[in-house]
C-alpha cells in the first residue's frame, strides 16, 4: 500500500518568477499574472483533494508490488494525472496523412473523462498550422520523391550498421559535402537524429574543466548534452549579449574553483538561431563579437532557421550578416525545413575529423536511412536552384511573405504576438491555462489545427499558441486561418491589445 | 655578574611588593581582604576584555578594477576545441555503393558483408520495400514534428500496437532513434537518490543514460552473477531506507561489447529476492533469441511480466530504424510526458514505422529464419575454431561473433592496431568485409577489443566458408 506521507510541499510547485525583460516582451500585466496564478491554485487544490480521496478509497487497488517503491511516485506525476489528463485531447493528435498544409486529424473519443483516448475511424480535414514544414517538403515533391524511392530500392531502408562500420554509403558522403557547401563551412558530419547530435557532440567538445554558457531558453537536447559533458554549466539571460559579457568576465576571473583561480580549459557559448517557443532570432552579431573578444567558442544550433530564413535559405548567418567562418560549430537538423530526419554539424576540417574519430553517435548509432539522406540532398538542390528550376527561390519568398503577412494581421487584430520579422514561427500569448484547451478545441471544431503549449515547455504564467507557417500555405489558407483565429481568440479573450481600426480597410 | 643581576631582580621585586601592599594593605571590601596581586589580576582581566571587543584585523578586500579584469581576460588562453590530429584519426570507413545486405559493393568490387547487423536477412526484402514505398507516397519522408504536436501519424500507433501484441505486453512506445531509446528511458525512471546496479560491459547509450539519471550507479563484473549477487546483498544491507527508494538492475540481453548473453533466469531470481526492478536492453536479441524471436524472456521461459522495462533498437534484426520500449501500462504512459528523447524530438519517419510493422509480420510468418540464423552461427563457430592467434569470446547463440586476440599485446590501442591490419587486409585481399571494435573517448567500457562478425540468416554456406578461410590466412600472416 502506498501511503501519501504529508511531506511538504504536498504538490510540486513550479517556479513562477518571470524575469523583467521577458515580462515586458510578453506584455504580462499584474492582473493577468494574478488570474493565471489563481487558475493554477484552483487546479492544484482540486488535484490534491482528488489524490487524497484516491488514497482513502482506493488504497486496496494499488498496482505497485509489495516491498517495492512505486515506479512513478505520486509526487512526480501529479501534474500529468491531475492537470495534463484533463486537456489531453489537445496534444498528440494523430493524423492520417502527410504533415502538409492540410491534414486529416483523426478524431478521438474517451469513455473515462479524458484519461484514455481511443482512435475512431473518422478524420477531419484541417488546416495545419502546427507542423514544422517550413519549405513545404513534407508531402510528396515532384523532384524529391522519385529520387527518394529510387534510393530506397537501391540502398534499402537502413544499413543496420554504424557509420564507422558499414553504414557509410555514397549518399552520406554526398550529403556531407553538400551541407558543408550550403552552410559555408569546410566540412560537415551527419547523424540520424537531431536530438542525439546535440547530446553526443557537446560532451566530445567540452569535458570536465570546461565551461558551457548557454542561453536560458535553449532546447532540451542542448541541456542534456551540456549535463552529460561533465563541464560546469552557466546560463545567461535570454538573448542578452550584455549579460553574456558579464558572465564571461566574471567566470574568466573567478576560474574553475573559487579559491585556487585555476583557469577554465575552454569556454563554449551555445545559442540557437530561432528560439522555437518565441519565434525570435538570436542577437548573433553582438554575441559573436563578444565571443571573439573573450576567446570563447561559439556553437550555433540552427534547428529551425536553416533553410527557412535568409535570402537563399542559408539560415541566420545570412539573414543577420554574420560570416560563417566566425562561428566555430554550426549545428542544424533536417527535420524542419527539408522534410526528412537527422542532424548535422558543420565546422573546420580538423574538428570534423576529430568528431568522426571520437563521437559516440558516429561510432555506435545506426547510420541515417539512405532514403532520408536522398530527401535532404534533393531538397537542398531545389533550394539552391540546382534542380534546374526556381522553385527554391519561390518557396523562400512565399514563406517570408506568408509569415510577415500572418504576423502583421494578427497584431492588427489585437493579439500579443511574439516573433521577429521574417521568422516563420510566431506565438500568440494566451497566459491562462484554461484558455489553452478552449482555443485548441474551438479551432479544431472549425477545422484549423493549432499547437498550444503550456508548462513545462514554457514558463508557468506564459502559456501560448504557436503557429508555424509553411511555404505550401496559400494566401487563401492563411486568410482562413486568420478568420478562425480571430473568432476563437475573441471568444477566449486573447485579444489583449487594442485592435487597429477597420476604417482603412473599408475605404479600399 | 650573575649575583649582581640576582640582587637587582630581588630589589625590584621587593620594591614592587611594597608599592602594591602599601595603599591597599588595609582595605577590606565585603569582608574580603584585598591583596596587591588582586589589582594585577583585575587589570589583566580588564585588558583581555578590552582586546576582545576590538575588531579583528582583516586586510581590506579591494575589488578588481575594470582594467584588471580586462588584463586577466586578455591573458587567459583557451585550449583548442580538438586535440592534435593523429594518423589514426584520419582513417575513413569504406564507402558502400549498394545496399548493406549479405553481399555489397565497395570500390566497385563485390564483397561478402559481415559488418551489418542484418540478423534475419530482412535488408532488401521485397515486401518490406513495398510497404516503405507506399508509405513514402502517402506520408512523405519526415514527420515534421514531435509526437505531441501533430507528429503522431497513424502508422506510429499501429506500430506500437503491433509490437506490444508481438511481445505479449500491454503497450509499447516508439522512439525515433535506436541509441536514444535507452538514454531517454533510464532518466525517465531513475532520479537522484535511486540505486542502479549495472553491468560494467554496457554500451555507451546505457552509460550515458545512467550518467544523466544522477542516480547512484554501482557496476558489477561483466556477466558475473556471483558479483551481481554480492553487490545486491551489500547494497540492501547498507541501505536501511532501501524500501523507499527505487532500485534497478540494468543489463543487456546480448552485450554488443562482448557477445555474451545475460542469464535472465538468474537475474529474475535475484531481482525477486532483493526487490529490484529490471531494465533490459534487447537491441541485439529481439528477433534473434527464442523460438519465435520474442527475445531473451522467451528463450529462458521467463514470463514477460517479470521484466519491468524492455527497450530495443530496431536497427538490427528488424532492418529498420528507431527503437521501442515496452512494459506495463504505467511504465509506457509515464514516458509519454517524461522521456526527453520522446517529447523533445521529432517522431520516427512514417516509412520506417511501416517497415517495422512489415518486418514483425514477416518474422511472425517465417520463424524458419531463426533456425537459419542459428545454423549459420553454428557453422561459423566450427570454421573459426582453429584460427591462429584469435579465439571466440562470445556466447554460442549470439549473432555477434566476437574474436579476440589469444595473446594481447598489453594495451588496447596496439591490440586495435593489429586487428585493424587484419580487417583491412581481409577486405582488400579477399573481399570480405569485417570490422573491429570501435571505442569512443567517452566510452567507459574496459572490456577487451576484438573483431566483430555479424551473422545473418541471409548468408550462404559459401560466404561463411569464405570468411573463415580468409581470416585463417590473414591471421596466420599477421599474428604468427
Amino acid at each position: 500500500m502506498t501511503v501519501l506521507l504529508p511531506i511538504p510541499p504536498l504538490v510540486p510547485i513550479p517556479p513562477i518568477a518571470v524575469p523583467g525583460e521577458v515580462r515586458r516582451m510578453v506584455r504580462l500585466t499584474y492582473l493577468t499574472a494574478l488570474t493565471t496564478l489563481l487558475g493554477y491554485v484552483v487546479f492544484f487544490v482540486f488535484g490534491f483533494l482528488r489524490d487524497l480521496f484516491r488514497e482513502l478509497f482506493d488504497w486496496s487497488k494499488s498496482d505497485d508490488l509489495r516491498g517495492y517503491a512505486p515506479i512513478c511516485p505520486p509526487f512526480e506525476d501529479f501534474y500529468t494525472r491531475r492537470i495534463y489528463h484533463r486537456i489531453q485531447d489537445c496534444f498528440a493528435r494523430p493524423i492520417a496523412s502527410a504533415p502538409d498544409a492540410w491534414i486529416d486529424v483523426v478524431e478521438r473519443y474517451s469513455n473515462d473523462n479524458n484519461k484514455t483516448l481511443h482512435r475512431s475511424s473518422t478524420a477531419s480535414r484541417c488546416l495545419n498550422l502546427g507542423s514544422y514544414n517550413y519549405l513545404g517538403f513534407a508531402a510528396g515533391d515532384e523532384y524529391c520523391t522519385p529520387r527518394v524511392i529510387e534510393s530506397l530500392k537501391k540502398y534499402a531502408p537502413t544499413a543496420c550498421s554504424a557509420r564507422a562500420d558499414a553504414g557509410t554509403t555514397r549518399l552520406h558522403v554526398e550529403l556531407e559535402e553538400l551541407i558543408a557547401r550550403f552552410v559555408g563551412k569546410p566540412e560537415a558530419i551527419t547523424f540520424g537524429m537531431g536530438y542525439v547530435t546535440n547530446s553526443s557532440i557537446i560532451p566530445v567538445l567540452v569535458g570536465e574543466g570546461g565551461l558551457i554558457i548557454s542561453d536560458s531558453f535553449n532546447h532540451n537536447s542542448i541541456v542534456s548534452g551540456a549535463r552529460a559533458s561533465g563541464a560546469t554549466v552557466h546560463v545567461f539571460r535570454h538573448n542578452s549579449p550584455s549579460h553574456l559579457e558579464e558572465v564571461l568576465r566574471e567566470q574568466i576571473v573567478k576560474g574553475r574553483q573559487p579559491g585556487t583561480h585555476r583557469p577554465w580549459r575552454k569556454i563554449l557559448v551555445i545559442v540557437e538561431g530561432i528560439y522555437s517557443m518565441e519565434g525570435e532570432f538570436c542577437k548573433l552579431p553582438e554575441i559573436v563579437a563578444i565571443c571573439k573578444k573573450y576567446k570563447a567558442y561559439i556553437y550555433l544550433d540552427e534547428a529551425h532557421s536553416i533553410g527557412a530564413v535568409g535570402k537563399s535559405g542559408r539560415g541566420v548567418c545570412e539573414l543577420l550578416g554574420v560570416d560563417p567562418a566566425d562561428i566555430d560549430i554550426m549545428m542544424g537538423t533536417f527535420t524542419k525545413s527539408f522534410g526528412s530526419c537527422g542532424g548535422y554539424i558543420a565546422a573546420s576540417e580538423e574538428i570534423i575529423r576529430y568528431l568522426k574519430h571520437a563521437c559516440p553517435a558516429h561510432l555506435y548509432a545506426t547510420s541515417m536511412s539512405p532514403a532520408a539522406v536522398q530527401q535532404v540532398i534533393s531538397a537542398i538542390k531545389v533550394v539552391l536552384g540546382e534542380d534546374g528550376s526556381n522553385r527554391g527561390a519561390k518557396k523562400l519568398a512565399q514563406i517570408r511573405e506568408g509569415s510577415n503577412y500572418f504576423r502583421s494581421e494578427l497584431k492588427k487584430m489585437g493579439f500579443v504576438v511574439l516573433g521577429d520579422n521574417d521568422s516563420p514561427v510566431m506565438a500568440i500569448m494566451l497566459y491562462n491555462l484554461a484558455k489553452l484547451p478552449a482555443f485548441s478545441r474551438a479551432c479544431l471544431r472549425q477545422n484549423v489545427a493549432v499547437v498550444t503549449v503550456g508548462y513545462p515547455a514554457t514558463p508557468v504564467l506564459l502559456a501560448r499558441a504557436r503557429i508555424c507557417i509553411s511555404a505550401s500555405h496559400t494566401r487563401e489558407d492563411l486568410n482562413k486561418g486568420l478568420k478562425v483565429i480571430s473568432e476563437v481568440g475573441g471568444l477566449v479573450g486573447a485579444k489583449c491589445l487594442p485592435a487597429e481600426p477597420e476604417k482603412a480597410k473599408k475605404m479600399d | 655578574m650573575a649575583s649582581a643581576v640576582m640582587n637587582m631582580t630581588t630589589a625590584a621585586l621587593d620594591w614592587v611588593t611594597v608599592i602594591f601592599d602599601a595603599p591597599l594593605a588595609r582595605a577590606v571590601v565585603f569582608g574580603v581582604h584585598i591583596d596587591g596581586h588582586l589589582v594585577v589580576e583585575v587589570l589583566l582581566v580588564a585588558v583581555i576584555l578590552f582586546q576582545l571587543t576590538r575588531k579583528s584585523y582583516k586586510p581590506p578586500k579591494k575589488p578588481l578594477t575594470e582594467k584588471e579584469i580586462d588584463d586577466l581576460c586578455e591573458e587567459w588562453v583557451p585550449e583548442p576545441l580538438h586535440p592534435p590530429i593523429t594518423e589514426e584519426m584520419k582513417a575513413e570507413p569504406p564507402i558502400l555503393e549498394s545496399a548493406a545486405g549479405p553481399h555489397t559493393v565497395i570500390d566497385g568490387k563485390e564483397v561478402v558483408n559481415f559488418a551489418s547487423a542484418n540478423y534475419l536477412g530482412l535488408l532488401g526484402n521485397e515486401k518490406i520495400a513495398d510497404s516503405c514505398i507506399s508509405s513514402l507516397e502517402k506520408y512523405g519522408v519526415g514527420s515534421c514534428g514531435p509526437r505531441g504536436f501533430y507528429g503522431t501519424i497513424d502508422v506510429h500507433l499501429d506500430c506500437e500496437t503491433r509490437i506490444a501484441k508481438f511481445m505479449g505486453t500491454p503497450d509499447s512506445i516508439l522512439y525515433s532513434y535506436g541509441i536514444s531509446t535507452i538514454f531517454s528511458v533510464i532518466p525517465a525512471f531513475c532520479k537522484k537518490g535511486d540505486i542502479i546496479v549495472a553491468d560494467e560491459g554496457v554500451h555507451w547509450g546505457v552509460q550515458n543514460g545512467l550518467y544523466l539519471s544522477r542516480s547512484t550507479v554501482v557496476y558489477f563484473k561483466h556477466n558475473d552473477m556471483a558479483s551481481l549477487e554480492s553487490t545486491l546483498e551489500k547494497l540492501t544491507r547498507e541501505n536501511k531506507r532501501a524500501e523507499k527508494i527505487r532500485r534497478y538492475i540494468v543489463v543487456e540481453a546480448i552485450y554488443q561489447n562482448s557477445g555474451q548473453i545475460a542469464p535472465l533466469n538468474e537475474i529474475v531470481r535475484l531481482k525477486e529476492k532483493y526487490r529490484f526492478r529490471v531494465i533490459l536492453d534487447e537491441s541485439h536479441s529481439f528477433g534473434v533469441l527464442g523460438n519465435s524471436g520474442r527475445g531473451l524472456a522467451e528463450y529462458y521461459g521467463v514470463p514477460i511480466e517479470k521484466i519491468d522495462i524492455i527497450t530495443a533498437g530496431m536497427g538490427n534484426a528488424l532492418a529498420t530504424d528507431g527503437g521501442f520500449c515496452t512494459g506495463s501500462v504505467r511504465v509506457v504512459d509515464h514516458q509519454r510526458l517524461s522521456s526527453s528523447g520522446y517529447v523533445f524530438s521529432a517522431s520516427l519517419p512514417p516509412y520506417l514505422a511501416s517497415a517495422a510493422i512489415s518486418a514483425v509480420n514477416y518474422l511472425e510468418g517465417n520463424p524458419s529464419l531463426l533456425a537459419q540464423l542459428r545454423s549459420n552461427i553454428d557453422l561459423l563457430w566450427k570454421g573459426l575454431s582453429d584460427i591462429p592467434g584469435l579465439e571466440i569470446a562470445s556466447h554460442p547463440l549470439s549473432p555477434i561473433v566476437y574474436l579476440k586476440l589469444k595473446k594481447s599485446t598489453g594495451s588496447s590501442k596496439s591490440d586495435l592496431e593489429l586487428l585493424n591490419v587484419i580487417t583491412d587486409r581481409v577486405l582488400k585481399e579477399d573481399s570480405v568485409f569485417i570490422v573491429s571494435t570501435k571505442r569512443s573517448v567517452l566510452d567507459k567500457c574496459r572490456l577487451p577489443v576484438g573483431i566483430r562478425l555479424f551473422v545473418s540468416a541471409g548468408h550462404s554456406e559459401m560466404d561463411i566458408h569464405k570468411v573463415c578461410d580468409s581470416l585463417r590466412r590473414v591471421a596466420a600472416l599477421v599474428l604468427v
